[in-house]
């Protein structure tokens, strides 16, 4: 395990308070250790971390573009190799910039097998930006770009499944884990950077500007997504599940009720027809990765 | 040792002496026998690189930024559309000032589709940042590769450069061309010595954002690395000179222009077909002379006005247009003669690859004589 107590992203940033990408940072950073290089993506943990000439990170550190950070690790890690250097290289992008706009670059760096590691901190939308819809928006979600009105009830896709997808490429390792869970976090993210190869793990990342609820929840949201069953933390090995994060189910409305990204679910009249088909989502993921706890019945 | 050797080959020979460290690049016809030759290199040892086969253009100029901010030399080459998907990483590499070597094949811009040669592809990058040298011939295409590691990597400059050849016309032509030995390049050339990197032993952030309060100085500073390049540029080319017996010193050439009544103005392979034609209107008894222009970025305005000040007057000739407006050399040349009273005629021509032939030189010079400028030339008129 890494030295837990070395702080490698640093205080004084300008992330809201209790941003989930600013936890998303510190654990990985602390994780990966001082000998290793990141590379980010455009966006709000860039830009809240980097305001020139003020950094918060104590490893080094490139931005170029939004779309790019994949290539440019590609050519961090081929120079690295040239030169005989063992630092480590992780990325850390946000969903936008994995899901959507940077595909191209991380399905051809994962072919390639470049050996890094891909973060990606999950916070469902693009939030740098003023909240629009990404490919990783959860269904029935409002953001400014699928706000729920009279023909509509938010976003209308589910999430797109990354971690599949980067898994049909041959990555010997891809994990979910959550900020709520920062031992399974730091232990994931270990493995990864220990694992040859390109690999990938899925942070879910909580918003609290963004899905609208207070600072001091960020946790305690990101604990129920596990709880009900929107989010499975879960590690595949060469593109097999291998563990999974168990629980006693709760019911998806518990999750929804704190967020106003999905009020409207709820207010002014409450959308029994449009929970019923969140919590089918959260039914399946429980039947796909098999996270329920079975209960011995209660004695009468 | 000379050898009759088509451009591409000469030009992956001398990116191979250079020692790249790492390559990344994406084939795109013309360009794709360069990255061929890079490949076999490396596939036969005859060349230590690390080469990254990627999926699309801005992915190549990409890994370019990771592995020069690892502390790399760095190569890639593209032309066209591939140029234009990476526009947004070009003026990101500039901007982070790192010292890339990429290769030009020129080639026009769709649509519609055409893989032939004009210099709209990287004319359009003239505002990124990036030095522009562009090459007469296979020799000069091939020399200026060691030129441009030269310079880009000087630590008062830091900028990344292109060095432009004309697609297919110098790309895919057997020319005789002189080989340079390793011996000789390590001699010119030495390893790349960047003035940061990324460094466990010493983390630095690349690539931050800057505010209102300081974006305009990043600017400022990379127009000064621009104009400091002048120097470095005469410097390293007279150096070239020394060792290899080419000078490359000044960003501008004269050909019989000490006594010319019209100056011709022009860029790349072109220029052989002028001073051909040159020749042949001067055994007329026409003082035609030409003004080539290796170094478009920095442009050498002050230069081309001093050495122009005599002439009567100017055709200058365009494989680009600036739609709407006017070709970029004669926009540009005219700004550095701004005050002078000798008429500067722009002619676009050869886009697309329309062949640019010693009597279309001369219809130009006789057209500059009589008539108004800032026009196409050689248009068919049956299809408009």
């Amino acid at each position: 395990m890494a030295e837990k107590t070395c702080e490698l992203f640093d205080c004084g940033h300008r992330a809201c308070g209790g941003c989930g990408a600013a936890l998303v940072a510190r654990l990985v950073t602390k994780a990966a250790g001082k000998d290793s290089i990141f590379v980010s993506s455009t966006g709000c943990m860039e830009v809240f971390s980097t305001p020139y000439p003020e950094t918060a990170w104590k490893v080094p550190w490139i931005h170029s573009l939004f779309e790019n950070a994949a290539a440019v690790a590609s050519g961090v890690e081929a120079s690295l190799k040239k030169q005989g250097r063992k630092e480590k290289v992780v990325i850390m992008a946000g969903d936008g910039a994995t899901f959507d706009i940077g595909m191209i670059c991380i399905s051809g760096a994962f072919e390639r097998g470049h050996d890094f590691t891909y973060v990606c901190y999950d916070n469902e939308a693009y939030m740098n930006t003023g909240i629009q819809r990404s490919g990783a928006t959860p269904y029935d979600a409002s953001t400014t770009t699928s706000p729920p009105g009279k023909c509509s009830f938010g976003n209308k896709r589910q999430k797109k499944d990354m971690p599949a997808i980067l898994a049909a490429h041959g990555a010997p390792y891809v994990a979910t884990t959550s900020i709520a869970y920062p031992a399974d976090l730091l232990q994931k993210v270990e493995k990864a950077i220990a694992t040859p190869g390109p690999s990938y793990v899925q942070v879910h990342a909580p918003c609290c500007t963004g899905w609208g609820f207070e600072g001091e929840q960020t946790i305690a949201i990101a604990k129920l997504a596990i709880e009900t069953g929107l989010w499975v933390n879960y590690e595949m090995i060469e593109g097999k599940v291998t563990k999974v994060k168990k629980v006693v189910r709760k019911p998806v409305e518990e999750y929804l009720k704190t967020q106003k990204r999905f009020r409207h679910l709820f207010k002014p009249k409450r959308q029994d027809a449009e929970i019923a088909l969140i919590q089918a989502i959260a039914d399946k993921n429980a039947e796909k990765f098999g996270i329920d706890i079975k209960l011995p019945p209660k004695k009468e | 040792m000379m050898e009759i050797t088509e451009g591409s080959h000469a030009i992956a020979e001398a990116v191979r002496l250079c020692r790249p460290q790492v390559i990344s690049a994406y084939p795109i016809t013309p360009q794709t026998h360069i990255v061929e030759a890079l490949a076999d290199f490396v596939a036969n040892g005859q060349l230590d690189a690390e080469y990254i086969t990627v999926e699309n253009e801005l992915s190549a100029l990409s890994a370019c930024i990771g592995a020069s901010a690892a502390g790399s030399r760095t190569y890639s080459a593209t032309t066209s559309q591939g140029l234009a998907l990476m526009f947004e990483v070009c003026f990101n590499a500039a901007g982070m000032r790192m010292p890339i070597i990429m290769s030009i094949a020129n080639r026009a811009l769709g649509a519609p589709l055409s893989i032939w040669n004009d210099q709209q592809d990287s004319i359009s990058l003239r505002d990124s940042g990036w030095l522009q040298f562009y090459a007469e011939d296979n020799q000069e295409a091939t020399d200026l590769h060691l030129l441009a590691y030269k310079v880009a990597e000087d630590h008062s400059i830091q900028l990344p450069a292109f060095v432009c050849f004309d697609g297919f016309i110098l790309s895919h032509t057997y020319e005789p061309v002189d080989m340079l030995t390793q011996e000789d390049v390590d001699k010119y050339l030495p390893k790349f010595n960047p003035l940061e990197r990324l460094d466990a032993a010493d983390p630095i952030s690349f690539g931050m954002y800057a505010t209102p309060e300081y974006y305009l100085e990043f600017r400022y500073e990379m127009d000064q690395a621009q104009k400091r390049a002048k120097d470095v540029i005469a410097k390293a080319g007279k150096e070239f000179g020394a060792m290899f017996g080419r000078d490359y010193s000044a960003l501008i050439e004269g050909y019989r222009l000490e006594d010319a009544d019209t100056a011709i103005v022009a860029m790349g392979s072109v220029c052989g077909t002028i001073k051909d034609s040159i020749d042949e209107m001067r055994t007329e008894g026409k003082k035609v002379g030409l003004l080539k222009i290796r170094v478009f970025r920095p442009f050498p305005g002050e230069e081309i006005a001093k050495m122009l000040s005599h002439v009567k007057r100017i055709a200058v000739l365009d494989k680009n247009i600036s739609l709407g407006a006017k070709g970029a050399t004669v926009m540009e040349v005219r700004d550095a003669l701004y005050g002078s009273s000798i008429p500067v005629k722009g002619y676009v021509l050869g886009l697309g690859g329309r062949d640019v032939r010693k009597r279309d030189v001369k219809e130009i010079v006789a057209l500059c004589e009589k008539g108004p400028g800032d026009q196409f030339y050689g248009l068919r008129k049956e299809l408009i």
